[in-house]
């Protein structure tokens, strides 16, 4: 829309708060940039052209095999971005444009679909993604505590991006964290500065404790106890 | 414990191998509901008595019968997306038995007449999705999903659909939505899935252990599977414990067993020296209870006596060191953030119910608080589209009913500490 277009008192009421830093609420919000005014100068983005837009053979590839397994490509949009984002290790605006070519929906389409789900990285993420499940029952088990050793070790280095989660379906393993999707746990506090340093060295973190090669809780029920 | 059933053969080492589950009687079930008519494969299952066990314990085979008949395309979507803090029953199955699901799904779609199937697995669940992916790729080999499936007039194709994190992707309208490629907002019921949903068409929805439950149903029978557990909640259950006890996990039980043998015997209950404060019997969206409260029966309509739910079967246990209010605040700020806004009540009713918590702990709140917190929770309660802002106000309503005299406790010591 064109300020032209636009007439009458909201415009002016609009102008006169883009100036200004209006906080959504004191918590913010989860999608960055919400919290900024809209530009008015700009014009919705429209379907990218596919003449205009360089698009990475393999992502292409990638996508269009998606959309492919779908009665309706637009249930490929979520894939999509996952694929895009891990071309791009974030949903940066050019990683969302490309997936948008790829699947001729507006790149605000996409956007819209990525700022709703916590997996996709709106911010520049680091070369490894670290989730810890802070949710209830890992918190009773010591998952703050652990994340905030975690967040000492990590420092400030943008290496590994750290991020609190909301319960990743392992309670049995609390406190838990993800590596890179990779599900570890029952940690230590002391164990963060081993899975820092195994990360930075390139090695698997915490090889031991991987979720995968747990036996299933019933069969540990020492003999005697069990009915 | 019972004779366990989903968890009988878990432990068996590459059982995500289509041969060794093969040895271990798998897909025999297929063979025997294929030979079976619609009509008699949803007469099992309603004699069986199983009831949903994703959340809602919805009679498993009634719902399959909703769908209308005809030729237009009919849907089945695997609810994977367990995301019910404290649940982890579905990935454990879906990690060690993908077999076992993708037979439950070709059966439950026959029963439904589907000829499109979806799994769709939380994001998180990375490990989980590609063991399920590699299975889906056996048996399509195999010929357990695809064109006329063994023989049978039933087409079935299968796409494992991975989601990106929500925790609202969980409900079934959400589910929906995300599915479609849009954010994962509920809709408005009716229609029901049943009858509208995924592309406008009928679709049904069950959870992972309800759909692997239903080829033991058809090995043994409805009626003999009835028999387990209790009446009105049959069969067995797999409950996942965590929180303060000893030995958190997944444990199978038979429904109707004292709550108490789940959390001692099974889970070994709270550490050395410490006892059960409160307990979370089916989620964190189900109200709590008590260690007045151990001795009730876990089966759906005990729970429910009690005022509470059987939910998704994840047992949280509290211990008498952790303050209620940490609990409710941890609570609390988990629905707001996945609250995905779209009804104001949940919206707004999450947030402020968070920031009145913080009052207490920062020592500003006032016992009207607690009264006016209470009222924000009814408000909340049947006035969304889903039941997400209710998920919140069931546990932290039942928190300041049991516990107000230690809410009040806590206020009190926070608000003299502030003035000193």
């Amino acid at each position: 829309m064109s300020p032209s277009s636009d007439s009458g008192q909201g415009f002016e009421y609009r102008q006169e708060l883009a100036g200004r830093e209006i906080p959504r609420s004191r918590e913010g919000s989860r999608s960055p940039g919400w919290d900024e005014p809209a530009d008015l100068e700009k014009d919705p983005a429209g379907i990218p052209d596919p003449a205009l837009i360089d698009v990475p053979i393999a992502l292409r590839s990638e996508i269009e095999e998606i959309m492919g397994r779908y009665p309706e490509r637009h249930s490929a949009a979520l894939p999509a971005l996952a694929a895009a984002q891990r071309h791009h290790r974030w949903c940066s605006p050019q990683a969302i444009l490309q997936a948008a070519c790829v699947m001729r929906v507006t790149p605000g389409y996409l956007t819209s679909v990525a700022t709703f789900y916590d997996m996709f990285e709106l911010e520049p993420a680091g070369e490894h993604v670290v989730y810890v499940c802070t949710n209830i029952s890992c918190s009773l088990r010591g998952a703050d505590e652990l994340y905030d050793a975690l967040e000492a070790e990590v420092g400030d280095q943008r290496d590994i991006t750290l991020r609190h989660f909301e319960c990743l379906g392992a309670c049995d393993i609390a406190p838990m964290v993800s590596v890179d999707q990779i599900y570890y746990g029952p940690l230590e506090r002391s164990d963060a500065k081993r899975l820092v340093g195994e990360l930075r060295e390139g090695r698997e973190p915490l090889p031991e404790l991987r979720l995968a090669l747990r036996a299933t809780a019933a069969s540990e029920i020492p003999e005697g106890t069990k009915q | 414990m019972t004779d366990a059933i989903l968890l009988k053969d878990i432990d068996e080492p590459k059982l995500f191998d289509i041969e060794v589950y093969e040895r271990r009687g798998g897909y025999k079930s297929l063979r025997k509901a294929l030979a079976m008519s619609q009509d008699a494969l949803i007469a099992e299952l309603e004699a069986s008595g199983l009831r949903g066990r994703g959340g809602a314990g919805f009679p498993a085979g009634r719902k399959a019968s909703f769908l209308p008949k005809g030729d237009m395309d009919k849907y089945l979507v695997c609810n994977a997306d367990e995301s019910e803090p404290g649940t982890f029953k579905d990935r454990e199955l879906m990690q060690k038995s993908p077999h076992m699901l993708i037979e439950g799904i070709v059966i439950a779609a026959h029963a439904g007449g589907a000829n499109h199937a979806f799994i769709y697995i939380r994001g998180e669940y990375e490990e989980q999705a590609r063991i399920l992916d590699a299975a889906i790729a056996q048996a399509r080999a195999a010929g357990y999903i695809g064109e006329r499936i063994l023989g049978s007039g039933l087409s079935l194709s299968l796409v494992l659909h991975r989601g990106a994190g929500a925790y609202i992707c969980g409900e079934e309208t959400g589910l929906l939505d995300s599915l479609e490629g849009k954010r994962g907002n509920p809709r408005l019921k009716p229609p029901f899935p049943a009858l509208q949903g995924l592309y406008q068409g009928p679709t049904l929805i069950n959870n992972v252990e309800t759909l692997m439950t239903m080829p033991h149903i058809i090995a043994m029978g409805g009626a003999k599977y009835a028999k387990l557990g209790v009446s009105g909640s049959s069969g067995t259950k797999v409950v996942s414990v965590s929180g303060h006890v000893q030995r958190p996990g997944n444990y199978e039980i038979e429904l109707g067993i004292p709550s108490r043998e789940i959390i001692f015997d099974l889970a070994g209950g709270p550490p050395p020296g410490r006892a059960v404060k409160l307990w979370f019997p089916g989620g964190s969206s189900s109200p709590v209870l008590t260690a007045d409260d151990l001795d009730i029966p876990y089966d759906f309509d005990s729970l429910a006596k009690a005022g509470t739910m059987l939910g998704s079967g994840a047992i949280i246990v509290v211990d008498d060191k952790t303050p209620v209010l940490d609990v409710a605040l941890k609570t609390a700020k988990f629905y707001r953030h996945e609250s995905c806004g779209k009804c104001t009540p949940c919206r707004e009713g999450t947030n402020w119910t968070v920031r009145m918590l913080e009052r207490i702990d920062a020592g500003e709140a006032t016992p009207m608080d607690l009264d006016i917190m209470a009222s924000v929770q009814d408000h909340i309660i049947g006035n969304c589209l889903c039941v997400l802002g209710d998920a919140m106000a069931m546990p932290i309503g039942s928190m300041i009913a049991k516990f107000r005299s230690e809410f009040e406790e806590h206020m009190e010591s926070r608000r003299l500490a502030k003035v000193a």
